[in-house]
């Protein structure tokens, strides 16, 4: 049986292009982009061109890119970056209670030492009310950071709104793009942000590497001391290979668009409608139309998420929920909680994220082994109702 | 992450279901915590003569309660009292550390079964 790859909010698969396009960089053109002579220069060229390809991606100039090692690094030197420059005229951050772990827990890391954070609640869709942004801000405020689509839910923010109203009260404003770019339209100048963060192998390129858009005349703080690398906001040597792969994603997500968008929004739709149509008791979590194209989320009352991955997983199918018992904190999701689910049909959600390959057969595949397999858990479960 | 045991157990859990007039029934745990079970047990001149499971929660906690199904029937009230979580995770070639304390439910549910089968008898 052939596996059905649907959780490509945690990972996807690298593309053959980018895969072809990386592996001159480890067998032949190896050199160190500082280097002044000509084998370092090759790797010089690759990482000026991989970098315009990158800000062709999201509207930005070349030099406005810094690589990363990736979307959890890209966050932690926008946050700490900004906040260790400007500690001594603000000390204040606004954030939302959905963010990602990495900028969450990077705020977490800043409030212990002496900063304070405001985390704007979100309504029972996932989406943050501008307004409350606007009512957090004080004299003292930094920096505003709200992802632009949510990793478990899919929904996705009114960046462009508070983007614009971080600019009128003078707050540098940075969005969390990690899930959004190459699935939705990105660019820095509609969504009126000064950073933003990207991930490689999130459209399909390499794992461990990411960037950075920092709007230029932004300053921040290096995280890492060193050699100067990256205009000075991350040292050390490049790494070409990853960076190459990154680019090479970037520009077949540019190109696929389009494409992409629309066949996964008719996939999502479809998903959704048939799950709820056909398994009692079920729901989406999230909103209905402010979502990422590939993005389903759904819960089952009575069903606990790791036994409905579990049993999926033995029908060849991968996916993920929102359930403690698969999480290594075995804390429920916060970002459910955040919508105000209760925790025992927190427990019950899963996450489908499909991907430029996936095809309505495999969709009704899933949704089929769905129906089966929560009839099969709510026959087991003792708080099934008894009809 | 599981045992192949688990995985066993998981996918064909044995004695799932109700006992309509149980002589006594235990339940643990809480839906709101992601685990909860309820074990039902027969008892005949003081052997388990039937146990039954319904288990909410991950594949650990439906491992445990089929695994503790098979490990209770046939034993003595006072066999069955001895059955420990860790021989129920040992049964089942180990379960991930993380499981160990919240989804390792299921001996605390035949116990709990056993003393509402002690305290219905006791009234008697």
């Amino acid at each position: 049986m052939s596996k059905i790859y649907m959780d490509h909010g945690a990972t996807t698969k690298p593309d053959p292009e980018v895969v072809r396009a990386m592996l001159p960089y480890y067998e032949e053109y190896f050199g160190n982009a500082s280097s002044l002579h000509s084998i370092g220069q090759e790797a010089a060229v690759a990482l000026n061109r991989s970098r315009q390809q990158v800000a062709d991606l999201v509207g930005a100039q070349p030099e406005e890119i810094i690589f990363t090692s990736g979307g959890t690094e890209s966050d932690n030197l926008a946050l700490k970056g900004i906040a260790s420059l400007k500690k001594n005229s603000g000390k204040h951050i606004i954030t939302s209670v959905i963010e990602h772990p990495a900028v969450l827990n990077t705020c977490k890391y800043l409030q212990d030492n002496g900063f304070k954070i405001t985390y704007v609640p979100v309504d029972d869709q996932g989406l943050v009310n501008p307004v409350d942004v606007e009512d957090a801000i004080t004299e003292d405020t930094i920096l505003i950071s709200i992802m632009h689509a949510n990793n478990e839910i899919g929904t996705i923010q009114p960046i462009e709104e508070i983007g614009t109203l971080a600019h009128e009260r003078g707050v540098l404003m940075h969005t969390d793009a990690v899930q959004s770019v190459g699935k939705i339209p990105v660019n820095v100048d509609d969504l009126s942000v000064d950073m933003l963060s990207i991930s490689a192998h999130k459209i399909h390129g390499p794992k461990g590497v990411g960037a950075l858009y920092v709007r230029k005349g932004t300053r921040l703080e290096s995280l890492v001391q060193g050699g100067g690398h990256e205009m000075g906001k991350r040292a050390g040597t490049e790494n070409i290979p990853g960076i190459v792969g990154l680019a090479k994603a970037a520009e077949l997500a540019a190109q696929r668009l389009d494409d992409d968008a629309s066949k996964m929004c008719s996939l999502r739709d479809s998903a959704i409608k048939k799950a709820l149509e056909s398994i009692p008791e079920s729901y989406l979590n999230g909103h209905p139309t402010r979502r990422l194209p590939n993005n389903v989320h759904l819960r089952f009352s009575y069903v606990e998420g790791e036994s409905l991955l579990m049993m999926l997983d033995m029908k060849g199918v991968a996916v993920s929920t929102g359930s403690a018992c698969s999480s290594k904190s075995l804390e429920p999701s916060h970002v459910l909680a955040a919508l105000g689910i209760p925790p025992e049909q927190i427990h019950g959600s899963l996450r489908i994220t499909l991907g430029r390959e996936n095809t309505m057969d495999e969709v009704d595949y899933v949704v089929e082994s769905l129906v089966e397999i929560v009839e099969k858990l709510r026959a087991m479960s003792p708080i099934t109702p008894k009809h | 992450m599981y045992s192949k045991k688990v995985m066993e157990h998981f996918s064909n859990p044995r004695n799932v279901g109700e006992i309509e007039d149980a002589d006594g029934v235990g339940e643990v745990g809480n839906p709101v915590c992601g685990d909860m079970m309820t074990i039902y047990i027969k008892v005949d001149d003081g052997k388990l003569t039937d146990v039954k499971f319904k288990t909410f929660g991950c594949g650990a906690a439906i491992a445990t309660s089929s695994m503790i199904t098979e490990l209770a029937k046939g034993k003595t009230i006072e066999e069955a009292l001895e059955i420990s979580r860790d021989d129920v995770a040992d049964s089942l070639d180990g379960l991930p550390p993380i499981k160990m304390h919240c989804s390792n439910l299921a001996a605390d549910g035949l116990h709990a079964a056993i003393e509402d089968y002690q305290n219905k008898n006791k009234s008697k």
